[in-house]
C-alpha cells in the first residue's frame, strides 16, 4: 500500500515537473488546449466530490460554476473591483448559491434531488439569459480585463495550473479527513450513518458547499483564460457533459474525473478539427466504453496495472 | 376603462388557450418520457432528440408528398420513423445493458443522444425548415373576443386524444397491464414466465413514439432545427418530476401547470417569462417532494 502511494506521489511530481515546462516546448494554441483541459478538470473534480463520494445526484454543476464566473465578470466590468476581490468574490459567490440550492435539495432523495437542482439552476440560467441590461443576455460578457501578469496564454496556464494543483491537494486532504470518510459512509450506507447518530444531511450539505466553492474556483480560472463569459455555462447541457466526465474517467477514483475532463476537451479540439460531427465519435467512443471499460478509463488502469482494485474503493456499498 | 377590463381579459383567455395547447405538446412528450421511467427506470436523455427526429422526419415526408395529404401522412409516418430508429437502438444495445449499473444507462442514453444529434445534423443540415398544416388549420377563430389559430385548437384535442389512448392501452390491454406490472414488480412478471426484457423493448419503442409524435404534431407551429431538443427534454424532464415519476395523469397536470404558467408568464414579465415554470417547478417541488400525483417508483 505504501509503495502504491509512493509511485502514485512520484508519478504526480514527474507530471507536474513536465507540465511546468510544457508551454516553452508546445505553441501557443496547445497551451491553451491544456489550460482549458485544466478548468474543465477542477469543474470535474469538483463534482465528483459529491457524485463519486457524496453520492448525490448533483445534476446542475455548473450552475455554481456560470455563478462564479459571471460574479466575476460583473464585478470587474460594471462595479470595477480590484481583480483579488473579484476573484475571491467568485468561488464565495458559488458557494453561497450552492449553500442556498443545497438547502433545498439535500430534502431531497436521488432523483429528486437531482431534478430540483435542475430547475433551481435553471432559473439562474433564465436570468442570466434574459437580463440583457446586466449580463449581455445571450451575447454575454466578453473583453474582460485580467491583470497584465496573467493575461498572457503562458502565464495564465502557469497560473492556472497553481489554483489547480492547490486545489487538487486540498481536495485530496478533504476526502482522506474524517469528514471525507464520514461522508463516503454516508454515500454507502444512509440509514446505518443515521442510526449511529451522524448527521446525514448536514454532511451532504457541507459536502455541496465545498464543492460548489471549487466549481467556483475553476469558473474564475475561466475567466481567466478565455476572458469572457456566457450563458452557456450556466446551461444544463454542461453540467450533464462534466457528469460524464466524471462516469468517463471513473468515478471512484480520484484522479478520474481528470481523464475524463482531458479526454472530452481534446476529443472536441481535435476530432473537431477534422469533422464538425465529433460529438458523434464521442458518442460512439462512449458506447464503446460502456460495454468494454465499464469502471470508466482510470478504473480500467489501476485494475490492470495499479496493485489497488478500484472495487476495493466503494466495497461494502451493498 | 370597460374597455381596458375587456382588453385584459380577452388577454387572459387567448393566453390561457396558447398555454394549454403548448400544454398539450409538452403532455404527448413527457408522458412518454414517464412511461419510459416507468417501465426501464431510466431517464431517456435522448427523448429530446427523437422528438427532434419526429419533426425532422415530418418534414421530410411532407416535402415529399405535399399539401394536405403530406401532413397527414407526415403525422402518421413521423412517430413510426421515430419508433423505429429507438427499436434499433434498444435491441441492438441498450437491452444488453439491462442489468448493469443504473447510471450506464444513464450514460448510454447520453451516448445515444450525442449520436443522433449528429446523425440529424448530416442527413438535415443546419437550416432552418417549416411545414405547413392544411388550410383549414390555417387562420384563427375568435374566442373570448381574441384571434387564436386554428392549428393550436387542434393540439387541444389531440392532447386528450393521446391521453384517453394512452390510457386504454395500458388499462384495457394485455401488454400494457404487463407493463404497467413490470413498472411495478420486474422480477415478479419475470418470474411468471413473461420476457421482461421484451416488455421493456415494447415501453422503450411507445415512450420513443410520443416523442416523434410530439415532434410531428409541434412541426407546423415552430421552426424546426437543430437544437429544438435541448428545450423540450429539460422541460419534460421537469414535468415528469413535479407530476409523479411515471405516472401518466401526473404528466399531464406537470404539463398544464408549465404551459399555463409560462404563458401567463408571458403575460405579465415578457422578459423572464422563461423564469415562470421554472419557479413553478421549484414551488411544486418544495410543497410535496415526490411529485403530485403517486409516482410508481
Amino acid at each position: 500500500m505504501a509503495d502504491t502511494n509512493k509511485k502514485t506521489l512520484l508519478l504526480s511530481t514527474v507530471l507536474f515537473i513536465a507540465l511546468l515546462v510544457v508551454p516553452a516546448i508546445l505553441p501557443r494554441f496547445y497551451t491553451y488546449i491544456i489550460a482549458s483541459i485544466f478548468v474543465t478538470a477542477l469543474l470535474a473534480m469538483s463534482l465528483n466530490l459529491v457524485v463519486g463520494y457524496g453520492g448525490l445526484y448533483q445534476f446542475h454543476h455548473c450552475a455554481f460554476y456560470g455563478v462564479s464566473a459571471y460574479t466575476v465578470a460583473l464585478l470587474i466590468t460594471k462595479a470595477h473591483v480590484p481583480y483579488w476581490v473579484a476573484f475571491g468574490a467568485g468561488p464565495i459567490a458559488g458557494a453561497i448559491v450552492g449553500y442556498l440550492i443545497g438547502w433545498f435539495c439535500v430534502r431531497l432523495s436521488k432523483l429528486y434531488f437531482g431534478m430540483l437542482q435542475i430547475s433551481l439552476g435553471s432559473l439562474i440560467w433564465a436570468l442570466a439569459f434574459r437580463w440583457y441590461s446586466l449580463t449581455g443576455g445571450d451575447d454575454g460578457i466578453h473583453g474582460i480585463p485580467v491583470p497584465d501578469f496573467i493575461s498572457s496564454t503562458k502565464s495564465s496556464y502557469y497560473f492556472i495550473l497553481i489554483v489547480l494543483t492547490i486545489s487538487l491537494i486540498l481536495m485530496y486532504i478533504i476526502i482522506k479527513s474524517p469528514f471525507g470518510t464520514t461522508l463516503q459512509a454516508t454515500r454507502d450506507n444512509p440509514e446505518r450513518c443515521e442510526a449511529v447518530g451522524i448527521n446525514v444531511r448536514k454532511h451532504q450539505l457541507v459536502a455541496l458547499v465545498i464543492s460548489t466553492f471549487f466549481a467556483g474556483v475553476s469558473g474564475v480560472l475561466y475567466v481567466i483564460l478565455e476572458q469572457s463569459v456566457f450563458p452557456d455555462l450556466l446551461f444544463w447541457v454542461l453540467s450533464l457533459e462534466v457528469f460524464i466526465m466524471c462516469l468517463l474517467g471513473g468515478w471512484f477514483t480520484f484522479a478520474g474525473p481528470i481523464i475524463g475532463a482531458a479526454m472530452m476537451v481534446s476529443l472536441r479540439t481535435f476530432v473537431g478539427v477534422y469533422t464538425e460531427y465529433w460529438t458523434l465519435v464521442l458518442g460512439v467512443l462512449l458506447i464503446l466504453l460502456i460495454f468494454f471499460l465499464p469502471e470508466g478509463i482510470m478504473g480500467f488502469f489501476l485494475e490492470k496495472f495499479g496493485a489497488k482494485a478500484p472495487t476495493e474503493d466503494h466495497g461494502g456499498q451493498h | 376603462m370597460e374597455a381596458a377590463h375587456a382588453v385584459t381579459f380577452a388577454a387572459l383567455g387567448s393566453h390561457l388557450l396558447v398555454g394549454l395547447s403548448r400544454a398539450m405538446i409538452l403532455f404527448i412528450v413527457s408522458s412518454g418520457l414517464s412511461f419510459v421511467l416507468g417501465v426501464l427506470r431510466v431517464p431517456n436523455v435522448a427523448h429530446g432528440s427523437l422528438y427532434m427526429i419526429g419533426a425532422f422526419s415530418a418534414y421530410t415526408v411532407f416535402t415529399a408528398v405535399g399539401g394536405q395529404t403530406g401532413f397527414w401522412l407526415a403525422l402518421v409516418l413521423a412517430p413510426l420513423v421515430v419508433a423505429a430508429v429507438s427499436f434499433v437502438a434498444e435491441r441492438s444495445l441498450f437491452c444488453r445493458l439491462y442489468e448493469r449499473e443504473h447510471l450506464m444507462l444513464l450514460l448510454f442514453t447520453f451516448a445515444l443522444m450525442l449520436i443522433l444529434d449528429d446523425l440529424v445534423k448530416i442527413i438535415w443540415g443546419a437550416d432552418y425548415r417549416s411545414i405547413m398544416a392544411p388550410d383549414y388549420f390555417k387562420g384563427s377563430v375568435n374566442i373570448f373576443g381574441s384571434s387564436f389559430p386554428k392549428y393550436n385548437l387542434f393540439l387541444l384535442a389531440a392532447g386528450p386524444v393521446v391521453a384517453v389512448g394512452l390510457w386504454l392501452f395500458t388499462n384495457r390491454t394485455k401488454i400494457g397491464k404487463i407493463a404497467r406490472a413490470a413498472a411495478v414488480d420486474r422480477e415478479m412478471v419475470g418470474a411468471v414466465g413473461i420476457n421482461v426484457s421484451w416488455v421493456f423493448a415494447f415501453a422503450f419503442v411507445l415512450g420513443c413514439f410520443l416523442a416523434g409524435l410530439g415532434g410531428a404534431l409541434v412541426a407546423p407551429t415552430v421552426s424546426i432545427t437543430l437544437g429544438m431538443d435541448h428545450d423540450i427534454i429539460i422541460e419534460a424532464f421537469l414535468i415528469v418530476t413535479i407530476g409523479g415519476l411515471g405516472n401518466m395523469w401526473g404528466a399531464m397536470v406537470g404539463s398544464l401547470i408549465f404551459g399555463i404558467t409560462q404563458s401567463f408568464g408571458v403575460l405579465l414579465w415578457p422578459q423572464f417569462a422563461i423564469v415562470f415554470p421554472y419557479a413553478a417547478v421549484v414551488i411544486v417541488l418544495l410543497a410535496r417532494p415526490t411529485g403530485l400525483l403517486k409516482s410508481v417508483w
